[in-house]
């Protein structure tokens, strides 16, 4: 037990990111710029999984996961479970789930879509279809994977 | 029949209910069996065309005059503070808005009709936003459908041509979707649907499938409807062998229903021969007249409460 302790440091209050797929970990800290602040962030990367395989983990200390950051999340890791800490004990537990919709964060990758030349900010609706996302811009109607986001790779 | 598109935007097919379809098919058949000059008596209907048209145009603007209104506009962006000083198009569309009871326009980007709407209170109509949608064309398409075979539901349709890129395809074919018809697609590999719109039909129950053999498919549909396909892009071998597989001529013809029928949202190029056009089944040349119907029942409901 000890010896898995050491890999990633408990902390005192703040937010624990578990279950994102490994190679996730570093996308999710950029796409929610929390390297810009200024508490301590632990990152694990392809820990082991008790299940097997390997996983990614993030700590932030003194940062509370809004709902709307949450599902967000979800666009990253889909069985991620955000855990909230509070004097070094987990005080509520959730997984994250995909919102309806999203908005103002993604801009469309269709170059052709009216929202690069006007103000106004997208929107995209979310779609599951088996085991892929799709995203549905509001403006253009076209829908695509997230890989297509350059804000989510 | 409650008019629910009263005061309604008409931007994408996907927005309006079956029910709303077929209203919209009756108040066309209905203006053309009796023409009224008087329903849009004192209206100004706004025509921008930020893009080249010409059927859609032209018929829109027909449309408005048959029923009684007056038109405003411009039939290139070329010519408008938009193109020229820099303006953007939620901007233009807030003072157009304020000269017209409702404005229908095209643009060559994807989702402009959409930001128009919600830029204007009054109705916008979208002609064409990109590669986006043309609810109008779908709706004319229904309306001949409907005309030739007396009703929408449970007809065996083929779409042949280009079906990745043809936003009218799409457009039917999701609209058709909800009237339980069966759906044959013909086109090379390269042009076959997308992958996207067989996920919408395959959830929404919808029959399909894909067809190499365009003469086989012939004797079982009530409608085909034929896409041009865009030769640049193909090299010219690979467009003569294409040409070839998916060319409708008269002598293909031979043991279709008596009440099938060929449409094309025009313009045709070298996809229907010529012979076609004297026989029984073609009837193109109709469906661009209804463009005026089908704008016309569109204009009077989002205009006036009352459907006629």
């Amino acid at each position: 037990m000890t010896g898995r302790k050491l890999k990633v440091e408990a902390i005192a209050s703040g937010t624990v990111i578990d279950h994102i797929p490994a190679g996730m970990g570093i996308r999710i800290l950029n796409f929610f710029e929390l390297t810009k602040q200024q508490d301590r962030i632990t990152v694990g990367l392809n820990l082991k999984k008790s299940t097997g395989g390997k996983k990614d983990l993030i700590k932030v200390e003194n940062t509370k996961f809004t709902k709307e950051q949450a599902q967000q999340l979800a666009l990253f890791a889909q069985d991620a479970t955000i855990n909230v800490i509070e004097d070094y004990k987990v005080v509520e537990k959730f997984k994250v789930t995909l919102p309806e919709a999203i908005e103002e964060v993604l801009s469309c990758p269709n170059t052709n879509c009216i929202t690069h030349d006007e103000p106004v900010s997208s929107t995209f609706y979310i779609k599951e279809q088996q085991d892929k996302v799709a995203l549905k811009c509001h403006y253009c109607e076209k829908s695509f994977h997230q890989s297509f986001f350059k804000e989510l790779v | 029949m409650k008019n629910t598109l009263y005061n309604k935007d008409i931007i994408s097919i996907a927005d309006l209910s079956r029910e709303e379809l077929e209203l919209i098919v009756a108040q066309a058949q209905s203006i053309k069996k009796t023409p009224r000059p008087d329903l849009l008596k004192g209206k100004i209907i706004a025509s921008c065309f930020f893009e080249a048209s010409t059927r859609t145009r032209l018929s829109f603007e027909t449309a408005v005059q048959r029923l009684g209104g007056t038109h405003i506009g411009f039939d290139s962006g070329g010519n408008t503070s938009l193109g020229k000083k820099g303006e953007t198009l939620a901007d233009s569309v807030k003072v157009i808005n304020s000269y017209a009871d409702a404005f229908f326009m095209r643009h060559p980007k994807e989702g402009s009709a959409r930001l128009a709407s919600e830029f204007a209170n009054v109705p916008v109509i979208n002609g064409g936003d990109g590669a986006n949608q043309h609810p109008t064309q779908t709706l004319l398409d229904l309306f001949s459908i409907y005309e030739t075979q007396g009703s929408l539901e449970g007809l065996k349709i083929a779409f042949v041509g280009d079906l990745k890129y043809g936003r009218t395809v799409h457009s039917l074919a999701q609209a058709l979707a909800l009237f339980d018809c069966e759906f044959y697609f013909v086109a090379p590999p390269e042009l076959t649907m997308p992958e996207y719109l067989c996920d919408e039909l395959r959830q929404a129950g919808v029959k399909f499938s894909f067809h190499d053999d365009l003469e086989a498919i012939l004797p079982a549909l009530d409608i085909l409807y034929v896409t041009r396909v865009q030769k640049e892009r193909f090299d010219p071998t690979e467009y003569q062998h294409m040409q070839s597989k998916y060319v409708l001529t008269a002598d293909l013809l031979h043991s279709v229903k008596d009440t099938f029928k060929v449409l094309h949202p025009l313009p045709r190029v070298d996809e229907i021969t010529i012979d076609v056009d004297a026989t029984p089944y073609a009837y193109y040349f109709e469906q661009a007249e209804n463009g005026v119907y089908a704008r016309q029942a569109l204009l009077s409901l989002v205009l006036s409460e009352e459907s006629v």
